[in-house]
């Protein structure tokens, strides 16, 4: 199973990681560089500790607001590629705009929003404009990949159209979608982030990028770097879980799941 | 002799009158071509590539309609439940990826206005006819080519079709895998008694599979000779090395000669 090559792969970085951590912890003591210049690594996991009341708090809420994010996109990013499938008049209509609510800067927009939507809704809704390109964009390709040869057969034996949709395209376009929600995952946290930033307000409901802005208005170092790292471990986690279930669900039968063996 | 007069008394399965087709892009691909189809008979059209054999296929799987012309399909007897008239076998596989053996094997069924009660027994029948039940579980990932195209002639003869439609099924296999399916496949033509439409490129396939064989024209494709392979049945290798086979493939090559005049790469 695990060769000594793989082992390789995994201690490599970690060994990385471990030097990088200990460089940094020893260029803080050598110089005596003040935490409000530049925190150790090990003052930051203090930090991290002793503020985990507020810090899990704020998290708690950018993770909602990630998922709610996701979940939106994922679901908006499907069913506009369902219907783009159906009606090349609504895809030609429409896919335009997609584009463009791709291209403009989230952060540009983020402040508009806070003007017409409410805080808690605006940043939801930057979470999905982030991520759910990527869905719309993946399924689309995907559900227009499908085996010409294959559409025949299912026309042949008079599929209907719903059931060319459910056993044919959408099992065909599975590996695509998967793809697409992987980067949502990440986009989606991301999208939450500048939002939180662009909004900016105090309060019980705040995230973890505003306990950034906030820590950082306080010359508050070392909580900064202990937010930041639990944004950049939920950003794995998100890609990790993704990435899990997109394994999972196609291991028995895509090219994407095969080991190297088989 | 050819013993034609039992499935000549049975009528024709297939027949095509004056049919062209021509594409959206203004390509002339077939036609007009007038073709019958006996029941029982085993024919296959030989031609260039685009001399429309494939398309003359998908006209009589009715996956396209013609441009003008009519084309007739009987349906005969009385239907079974989850029978299907028509069974085609695509050059690729053709299977879902996604599904089991089973499963892609079980599609016709499970697409049918009317389910079989006994499609599981049916599907067991098909799998057991190619030599796949032991794979019924397998993806299609886990098969080698030749038994991919197993499960998809599986697929194509578990509604018990009047007609098999083959669209260069083997043309992607390797000598050995290949000259097996033309054995199994001429058995299951002798016990199943279907009506078969065999396209390929293969001069040599072609006689040796059929009871008639058509040499088509290049594009727009018509009937440009035809042959009765009058060779005696049950067909075996011993077959693939006599002098008859080899005269009959000579004959066969003579006239698809001039289909291929002009082209760059013949």
């Amino acid at each position: 199973m695990t060769s000594p090559r793989d082992l390789v792969r995994i201690l490599l970085p970690v060994a990385v990681f471990a030097a990088g951590l200990a460089l940094w912890e020893l260029i803080v003591r050598v110089n005596d560089i003040q935490p409000y210049v530049l925190p150790s690594p090990l003052l930051v996991l203090k930090t991290l500790v002793a503020d985990w009341p507020v810090l899990s708090q704020s998290l708690g809420v950018t993770l909602l607001t990630t998922l709610e994010g996701f979940a939106a996109a994922a679901i908006g990013g499907v069913a506009l590629a369902l219907l783009f499938n159906q009606s090349k008049w609504l895809e030609y209509s429409l896919f335009p705009y997609a584009v463009i609510l791709q291209v403009t800067p989230v952060i540009a927009i983020a402040p508009l929003l806070l003007i017409y939507l409410q805080q808690q809704t605006a940043v939801i809704v930057c979470a999905w404009i982030v991520a759910f390109f990527p869905v719309l964009s993946n399924t689309t390709l995907g559900l227009n990949s499908v085996d010409r040869n294959l559409a025949g057969l299912f026309q042949l034996y008079g599929a209907s159209k719903l059931q060319t949709l459910l056993f044919l395209k959408l099992p065909g376009a599975l590996p695509y979608m998967l793809g697409g929600l992987r980067i949502a995952g990440g986009l989606s946290l991301i999208g939450a982030v500048v939002a939180e930033i662009a909004a900016g307000s105090a309060g019980a409901g705040s995230g973890l990028a505003f306990r950034i802005a906030e820590s950082g208005y306080r010359l508050n170092i070392p909580r900064m770097f202990a937010a930041l790292l639990l944004l950049s471990l939920a950003g794995i986690v998100i890609y990790g879980l993704l990435a899990l279930i997109s394994h999972l669900l196609l291991r028995r039968w895509h090219e994407s799941a095969l080991g190297k063996e088989s | 002799m050819l013993s034609g007069t039992d499935t000549e008394a049975a009528g024709y399965a297939v027949r095509l009158r004056a049919v062209t087709k021509v594409y959206d892009t203004g390509v002339a691909a077939l036609g007009p071509l007038d073709l019958e189809v006996r029941r029982g008979e085993f024919l296959s059209l030989v031609g260039p590539s685009g001399c429309g054999k494939s398309t003359a296929l998908r006209l009589v799987a009715g996956l396209a309609a013609p441009s003008a012309g009519t084309v007739d399909v009987s349906h005969h007897g009385a239907q079974r439940r989850g029978s299907h008239p028509i069974g085609f076998v695509f050059q690729e596989p053709t299977l879902m990826p996604w599904a089991t053996v089973r499963d892609n094997v079980r599609l016709p069924f499970k697409l049918a206005h009317a389910p079989a009660a006994d499609a599981d027994a049916r599907i067991d029948d098909a799998l057991e006819q190619v030599g796949l039940a032991d794979f019924a579980s397998a993806y299609p990932r886990e098969l080698s080519g030749g038994m991919k195209m197993r499960v998809s002639l599986a697929r194509a003869l578990v509604t018990d079709p009047d007609i098999l439609l083959m669209d260069e099924p083997f043309a992607a296999l390797d000598e050995i895998t290949r000259f097996r399916l033309n054995n199994d496949l001429l058995s299951l033509w002798r016990n199943l008694h279907k009506t078969v439409i065999f396209v390929t490129h293969s001069v040599f396939e072609s006689v040796y599979l059929s009871q008639r064989v058509i040499v088509m024209t290049a594009r727009p494709g018509r009937i440009g000779a035809e042959f009765r392979i009058s060779a005696a049945e049950p067909r075996g290798e011993e077959f693939r090395t006599s002098g008859e086979y080899a005269g009959f493939c000579r004959e066969v090559s003579h006239a698809l000669a001039p289909s291929y005049a002009g082209q760059a790469d013949a």
